[in-house]
């Protein structure tokens, strides 16, 4: 079976994000880029199924600029086999994102499809769901432990009331929560032989894809702000200030 | 203008996140409509037709919904579209898995988690866990939306008069199936409609340390909540977890304890009324948003403040049912 995994380069989580001036979106030169966590977490999910002999093939893809190849570089690194490269400069919202991996999908017939349940920048928790609606496909969000059966698998779901066990028919679409699997760090020779591995670019246009946006962005601010408060002394000083002051108690 | 609001329920009780998105669809000025599909959900029904404002509850029953699987239900809520403008759900777990699927099946974009709704088509949405609010324009002639509960006031769960009316779909798709569920049991309050929230992080050290949270928050009729880094260690269940990828609360009262105070964490509750932070380390960032900060050790603070609520007779046994 081959297993396609999508993946967004997004702002490394670590970097404090700051609204442009001009409120058209925020500040993106010179900030830190990174594989967005949930699709590492994606990626070496279908490596450790590779490894267990379950997988034939990890194939990943990104739909972004020429700049986005450093993160395909990034999964090959972890261990997966080539990547496709969809090619795009603008900004592609998720139904459009989901339209470009159908195409792919369609291109590669795989038996899974893995994805990150959320981009960390715009937060939407959507493409999955989305992909899976246009072919047609079972999904399972948020999956915390994947099985993989005879035509079938079991995923574990983390929900709001605790955890939720699913069979689903393959092909799929699973997307990953934080605990389903700890990602590895790339060693060296295995960066060093990504740099080997094929990546297949094509733009956007020539997968004929209309990825036109949807969502009109107005504005992008910054929030509002809360200030520091004070300091206590004493856990009879708290008690007292949440009773007298704040009267939350 | 109608909207439809997709009830978030467990056959048997209508959860209070349905009540934040109908006070959202309300606000886009039309008619509210909600949707119950489930299975042996006549309970449901009763209840969604008593909140104030909705004008007709939509109900489709049958096994095939009866876990909400997102196969089945998709398509039976994008089959009842032609009729509606907006279809809403709350950003649930349930909610986040079903709608985009149901826009996809529409060929529309999904608006996810609004947090302020500016008019009909214009919507406020925190991205970056919270660190760059969105204004976004839907151009689709549908718009599919999730809201933040928290950023949404519940409707009143009496009052109403709806009309109730049977309605069917596809029914089950043959694609998925529910094999189990493994639920948290708990006596305390719910974590995203809590009024106070009581928090342990990494510096609880183990599991068994969250006794001592547990002591502060029965005394409060609290709910327990937690760090992804608490969740991750295996202290407590994920579904504690407060923050950009976990749940967000907006409580009267947030006591952190052990909690750094990444962004990540902050996503989840910097909305709260009134925050308390209780951390060894001066220099941790939660400080920087607290109202009130306790630099102290929590083993030693945290059973001088349960004595301490004891002693202001404060012990409300809010959280008996
Ligand atoms: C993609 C992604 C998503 C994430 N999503 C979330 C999320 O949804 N929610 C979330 O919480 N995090 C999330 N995180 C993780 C986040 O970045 C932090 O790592 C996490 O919040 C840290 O948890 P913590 O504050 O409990 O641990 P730490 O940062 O280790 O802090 C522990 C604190 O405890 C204090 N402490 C230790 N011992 C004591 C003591 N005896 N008495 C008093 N204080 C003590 C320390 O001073 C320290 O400040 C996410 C990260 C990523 C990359
Ligand atoms: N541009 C993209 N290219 C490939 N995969 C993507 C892209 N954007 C999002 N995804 C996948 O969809 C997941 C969820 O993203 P989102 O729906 O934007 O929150 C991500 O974790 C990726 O796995």
């Amino acid at each position: 079976m081959k297993v396609l995994v999508g993946i967004k380069r997004v702002i490394d989580a670590n970097v404090k994000v700051r609204v442009k001036a001009d409120e058209s979106g925020v500040e993106t030169a010179n900030v830190k880029m990174t594989i967005n966590p949930f699709c590492e977490i994606a990626v070496e999910e279908a490596v450790r199924m590779k490894e267990a002999g379950i997988a034939e093939e990890v194939v990943v893809v990104t739909a972004g600029p020429e700049e986005a190849r450093q993160t395909l570089m990034t999964a090959l690194a972890i261990g997966a086999d080539r990547a496709v490269h969809v090619v795009a400069e603008q900004d592609i919202q998720p139904l459009g994102v989901a339209k470009a991996l159908k195409a792919v999908v369609e291109q590669e017939s795989p038996g899974l499809v893995i994805v990150g349940k959320q981009a960390i920048d715009d937060d939407s928790n959507q493409t999955g769901q989305m992909l899976a609606a246009l072919l047609g496909w079972p999904q399972a969000t948020f999956a915390s432990k994947i099985t993989l059966g005879d035509g079938e698998a079991e995923v574990t779901r983390e929900i709001d009331g605790g955890l939720e066990t699913l069979t689903i028919k393959l092909p799929a679409v699973v997307t990953t929560d934080l605990r389903l699997n700890e990602p590895r760090y790339a060693s060296l020779p295995n960066i060093m032989k990504a740099k080997k591995k094929p990546i297949d670019a094509k733009t956007i246009e020539e997968w004929g894809v209309d990825a036109a946006p949807r969502l009109e962005i107005v504005k992008v601010s910054a929030p509002g702000k809360r200030e520091a408060g004070v300091i206590v002394e004493s856990v009879a000083e708290l008690v007292d200030k949440l009773q007298n002051e704040a009267k939350v108690l | 203008m109608v909207a439809l609001v997709i009830a978030e329920h467990d056959n048997i009780e209508l959860k209070q996140a349905t009540l934040n998105a109908v006070t959202a669809a309300a606000q886009l000025g039309g008619e509210v409509h909600i949707l119950v599909a489930g299975a042996d959900s006549a309970a449901v029904v009763e209840a969604a037709a008593q909140v104030a404002g909705v004008a007709k509850v939509l109900h489709a029953d049958d096994a095939a919904y009866g876990h909400r699987l997102a196969e089945n239900v998709a398509p039976l809520i994008s089959g009842l579209a032609d009729g509606y403008d907006h279809l809403l759900a709350a950003a649930t777990t349930s909610g986040k898995n079903i709608m985009p699927r149901v826009a996809a099946l529409l060929d529309v974009a999904q608006i996810s988690e609004i947090s302020e709704i500016i008019s009909a088509d214009s919507f406020v949405r925190p991205t970056y866990a919270g660190n760059a609010m969105a204004t976004v324009r839907g151009t689709d002639a549908k718009k599919v939306i999730t809201i933040r509960p928290t950023s949404f006031d519940a409707a009143a769960d009496a009052g109403g008069l709806a009309a109730i009316e049977a309605v069917s779909g596809p029914g089950d798709q043959g694609l998925s199936r529910f094999e189990r569920h493994e639920l948290s049991h708990s006596e305390r309050p719910e974590l995203t409609s809590a009024d106070i929230v009581v928090s342990g992080g990494r510096g609880m050290q183990s599991g068994d340390n969250f006794a001592l949270v547990e002591a502060v928050a029965d005394r409060l009729g609290a709910a327990v909540g937690a760090s992804r880094a608490a969740v991750d260690a295996g202290y407590v269940p994920n579904d504690y977890q407060v923050g950009q990828t976990g749940k967000v609360v907006a409580p009267n009262l947030y006591i952190a304890i052990g909690i750094s105070g990444a962004i990540q964490h902050l996503a989840g509750m910097k909305d709260s009324k009134v925050i308390v932070a209780i951390n060894k380390d001066e220099d941790a960032p939660i400080f920087q948003i607290a109202d009130y900060g306790l630099v102290a050790d929590l083993f030693e603070v945290l059973p001088e403040l349960a004595e301490e609520l004891d002693k202001q007779n404060i012990s409300k046994n809010r959280g008996e049912p």
